[in-house]
Formats: C-alpha cells, structure tokens, sequence
C-alpha cells in the first residue's frame, strides 16, 4: 500500500493577521508557520495508523512550496512518513496546487491520496476535489473514519446534521476531517530518524492560476461587550428579542 | 446565465443552505442582466416549479437512479454537462458539505475559476471579484476570478433567503451518467436536532460544565430556543458530547445570527471556528475570559445558576 498525504504550511493559529502593499499581500514578518492541522492531526496520523496496522505501508508527504517549507514538511516526517517530496513552486491558487500534487500522485501511482479538510489560512477545501477530477479519481470529503479491508475501504463522511457511510475500492482521494485520527506529538527518535529521511525536490508542471487575490481586509471591530447581571437573565433575554433581533 | 446547483437532502427535500444560493444567484443574475436557472440531480419530492419563487426562471432536471446518492465524480460529470448545455456562465453551490466536494471538482473539470465560501455577491463593474471568509474569519480576500466560467460557493447562513413569486419551467436534463463508485451503505442523521451547519441559534458548551453528565441543562436551553448543539474541542476529545458539535478552527466553522457561548474560555483557535456569528452571548463565571472581548452580551456568572434561569426566561416568552 502506498499513501500520498499533502501537507501545507500555514501560519500558527495565534499568529497576527495584517497585510502589506496596499492590502495585497499577507504580512509574514513575525509569523510562525506551522503544518496545517487538519493536514498534520487527521491526514498524516491516520496515515501513520495505517502504516502501524500493516508494516508494508509506504507514506509519502507531498508539498508545494518555496524553500522555506522545508522546515514543516521536515517537522511532518518526524512525526511519521517515509519519504517527503517538495515541489519548488509557490503556490498561487488551489487549482495551481491541485495541478502540482495530482502531477506527484500520477507519478507515485498511490493507493491512497490524504489530504486535511482545508487549510486554516485560506479555507478553501477546494484542492482535494480538484487533484481527485485530474487524476479522475473518486473522492470523498470530510471523512470522519476511514477503514480498509484490503482494496476496499469504508469511510464515514460528515453530512448535514449526522453522517453517510460509504463503500469505495482504492485508489481513492480522502479529505479528512475530525474523528479521523488525533493529535501526536513528534518524539526524539522520530525527529531524529526525519534528519536522514529523503526529501524530494521536483521541478512544477506548467499551469496557471484560475483566480487571484485582489485585496485583504479585515473584520470590524466589535462594538464592546454588554454585560447584563446574573441576577437579571431576563433582561439579557429581553435584550436578544428586542435590541439584538435574533430571537 | 446563472445555474445554480440545488442541494437535496435524504428526505428528497431542497437543503436549506440551497435556498440560499437559489437567492443569491437570482440576485446575481439580476446584477448582471443575465437568466438565473437551477439544476437539480437528485431526485426531489418537493415541487420543483415552486423554487421559482427564489428567482430562478427554469430548473434543470436529471433523472437517474445512479444520482440518488451523492458521489462528487458522477456528479461533477452530469454537471458539467449542464453547465455546457444551458451556456451557464456563472455556477453558483452551496458551501455545504457537498458543495466542498463537487465545487472543486467541476472547477478543475471545466478550468472554472472557484471561489469557496463566499460571504457577499461578488463586484462586477469592474472584473469579477468575490469577497470570502479567511483565516479562520480572522479576514476577508476579495478575489478575482479570471476564467470564461466562473464557480462561487456560498457560505452557509452568509446570505439572506428570499422568498417572492414566480413558477419555474422544469426540463429535463439528458445527460450521461456514469455508475457511482462511491457506494453509500447507511445514513445516521441525528434524529430530532437542528443542524449545526444550517442553525440560526446555537448553544455551546465548554469544559466550564464539568462533564457530560451536566449537559442536560444547555439541552434544555436549545430545545426552547430551538438551537443546535456545539463544543469546544476539549469537551470533543474527551468524549462528553460527538466529534460532530466540535466547532473552531480544527472543528467545524458556523455562523449562526446567535451564538451562545457557556463555560468556554474563548480562545482564539475556538473562536476561529464562531466568529463569523452575527451575535455572540457570553456566560462565564471568570470575568477576566478573552470571549467577552469577542462577544456582544454577556454574564459573569456561574452557569449552573444562570442556564435554569436563561431557559426559563425564554419559555415565559412564548
Ligand atoms: C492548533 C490548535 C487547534 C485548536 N482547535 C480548537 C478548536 O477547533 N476548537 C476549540 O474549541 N478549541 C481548539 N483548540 C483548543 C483551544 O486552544 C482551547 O484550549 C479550548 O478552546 C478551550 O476549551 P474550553 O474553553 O471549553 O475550556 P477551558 O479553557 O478549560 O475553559 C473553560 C471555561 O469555563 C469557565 N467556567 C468554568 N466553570 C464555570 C462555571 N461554573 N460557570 C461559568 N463558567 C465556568 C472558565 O472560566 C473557563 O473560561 C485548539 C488548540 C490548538 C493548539
């Protein structure tokens, strides 16, 4: 069994949200980057799960950046992951993303392409779906619980208000979703063991970006708290029918 | 012309999240002079021609067996013929959870620049630029789409049902579909609740309530208010309430009119996954807690004395 598990680096949770040049473009002076968490806590540890449940599983990590990411997908094979491939181009959208990952996975022919529900600095959820159409793959989004049993495997999907389960014979693309997996913290050994391990760095395919990002902006600020006293919770009820509108 | 992709639910009726984007692509339509259509894949048991009362002029039917389930690949496939057959210029999805599926897929099929998640109709005086939620809704990027077809998903609750008159003409739509892949073998819909996705209200709870035995109280306060159920993560990962109500950044995103917030610290990875809520109500007995620099209500109070009282208070309104 070969897996496929795409990691991206985004910046820390806590990290200050500003733009620069007129709005354009993120300010990414003080950010610290991080692996994308539904890439690092559901896609890889599941991955990993996989691997532990059968010794021959083979996991590679696909990214798609510059130099600096290969600090985070370093971080990803100290967690767990065999090999690291990096493809040394910025991304621009997430089709462009899409195109550079399906190209990787084509090459790889891989059983299995994970990848975390979306990215928490774009919030796109959008690349998963667009590698499983180029590789004409099938795909299933926001998998909570994925188990084989051979080349089948079933996986459960978040739905509104309550789940789908669901039989699909690999290779199969799988976003993933809380419920997956949970959080590992990398060890000595494993961060050591990822210093030795191989990272690729392939050249991009050629394609182009189907939209770009004109401006940034940022939310209002909040008007302030209004505070009601805990002895009077029928004046906040009051406050939400009357002021607020919203019950 | 706009076709909007219409969402069915188990039941065969249109998700709620579809009469949104059924509103939204009608105005945007009318923005650009232009024909709002819909299409339809699954099989409904709502009367089609009355969705035109959102705006659209036609809905587009499939009718196959193989579409009764959802499965991204073969839907991506029929509608991309749709989009082909009907001239559509402009495809407009739900950001529901098949939305996240299927939007990408006839973006990458049809080279269709897509924005997802979407939070206003997009500015066409000048290109064509859609504002989205991003960082967790710490922001917003207005962006351009540059390609001849262009695909927006619209956040759930980010955009105002409108209801008017009008009957739309439903065709049939022939198209070649493929047999799924995708199995589906069984479908667990939490029975009697409302959707967290698609709730108006809802009433969350943090490790302030101590354990899962303590939830009773913030259920009662959602049955009144007819509310959905969330958590924060901890409360998740302890396994007092389902993966499923998790909400915040590494959970799922909501934006509810009204969010109310018990027990929960506020930090910022949770507030991540709320912010986007348009009223956010605070009750925690630590005055000091960063969710009420977040919120537009609050009470410092211990919230086992106060829950009883918010629930009470709501049934005396009625
Ligand atoms: C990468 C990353 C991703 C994360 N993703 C998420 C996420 O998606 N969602 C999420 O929620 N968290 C997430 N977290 C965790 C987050 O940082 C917080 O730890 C978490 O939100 C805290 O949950 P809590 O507020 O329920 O618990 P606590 O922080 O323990 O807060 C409990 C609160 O309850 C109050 N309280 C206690 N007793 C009472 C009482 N009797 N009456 C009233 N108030 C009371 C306390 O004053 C306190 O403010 C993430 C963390 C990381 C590092």
């Amino acid at each position: 069994m070969k897996i496929l598990v795409c990691i991206s680096k985004t910046p820390d949770t806590t990290a200050k949200i500003a733009f620069t040049d007129n709005n354009t473009k993120f300010d990414t002076g003080s950010v610290q980057w991080i692996i994308n968490p539904n890439d690092e806590y559901y896609a890889l540890v599941r991955a990993i799960e996989l691997k532990e449940a059968d010794a021959s599983t083979v996991i590679h990590l696909v990214t798609v950046g510059a130099p600096d990411a290969d600090a985070i997908i370093r971080k990803a094979l100290a967690l767990g992951g065999d090999e690291a491939i990096r493809v040394n181009t910025e991304s621009q959208d997430s089709f462009t993303i899409a195109s550079q990952i399906a190209e990787v996975a084509k090459q790889g022919s891989y059983d299995l392409v994970f990848l975390g529900k979306e990215t928490i600095d774009y919030n796109g959820s959008c690349v998963g779906g667009m590698v499983a159409e180029l590789l004409d793959l099938p795909y299933i989004s926001l998998a909570t619980k994925f188990e084989l049993n051979g080349t089948t495997a079933t996986v459960t999907r978040e739905i509104e208000g309550g789940e789908e389960i669901c039989e699909v014979s690999l290779p199969v693309v799988v976003s993933c979703n809380k419920g997956m997996a949970e959080q590992r913290i990398p060890n000595m050994r494993g961060i050591m063991a990822a210093r030795t391990k191989p990272l690729k760095v392939v050249e991009p395919v050629a394609t182009e970006a189907l939209t770009s990002i004109a401006e940034f902006s940022l939310p209002p600020a909040k008007a302030g708290v209004k505070l009601v006293d805990a002895d009077n919770v029928a004046e906040l009820v009051r406050l939400l029918r009357e002021e607020a509108k919203v019950i | 012309m706009v076709l909007i992709f219409i969402d069915i639910a188990e039941d065969g009726n249109v998700k709620k999240s579809s009469l949104e984007a059924l509103t939204y692509g009608a105005q945007l339509a009318k923005q650009l002079g232009v024909e709002a259509q819909g299409v339809v894949l699954a099989p409904a048991t709502e009367d089609l021609s009355a969705l035109g009362k959102y705006g659209v002029s036609k809905i587009h039917q499939v009718k196959n067996d193989s579409l009764k389930y959802f499965d991204a690949q073969v839907y991506a496939k029929v509608l991309a013929q749709a989009v082909e057959q009907s001239g559509a210029t402009v495809v407009v999805f739900s950001n529901n959870t098949d939305g996240k599926a299927v939007a990408p897929r006839l973006s990458a099929r049809l080279k269709a620049g897509l924005v997802a998640g979407a939070v206003a109709l997009p500015e066409t005086s000048n290109g064509f630029a859609v504002k989205k939620s991003v960082f967790s809704g710490k922001a917003f990027a207005n962006v351009n789409i540059t390609t001849p077809v262009k695909i927006i998903s619209l956040n759930p609750n980010a955009f105002k049902i409108e209801e008017g008159t009008g009957t739309a003409e439903v065709v049939e739509l022939n198209a070649t579909v493929d047999a799924p892949k995708v199995k589906v073998t069984a479908v667990k819909k939490q029975s009697g609740e409302v959707p967290l996705a698609e709730a108006e209200i809802v009433v969350s709870g943090g490790r302030g309530l101590k354990g899962p035995e303590n939830w009773g109280i913030l259920e009662d306060l959602a049955r009144e208010l007819h509310a959905g159920l969330a958590c924060s993560r901890p409360v998740a990962d302890a396994h007092w309430r389902p993966h499923n109500e998790h909400v915040g950044q590494t959970g799922g995103a909501i934006a509810p009119n009204l969010y109310i917030a018990v027990g929960i610290s506020g930090a910022i990875q949770h507030l991540a996954g709320v912010n986007r809520s348009k009223v956010i109500v605070v009750i925690n007995k630590d005055a000091e807690a960063p969710f009420f620099k977040a919120a537009d209500y609050g009470i410092v109070g211990d919230l086992f004395e106060v829950l009883p009282k918010f629930t009470e208070a709501v049934k005396q309104l009625k």
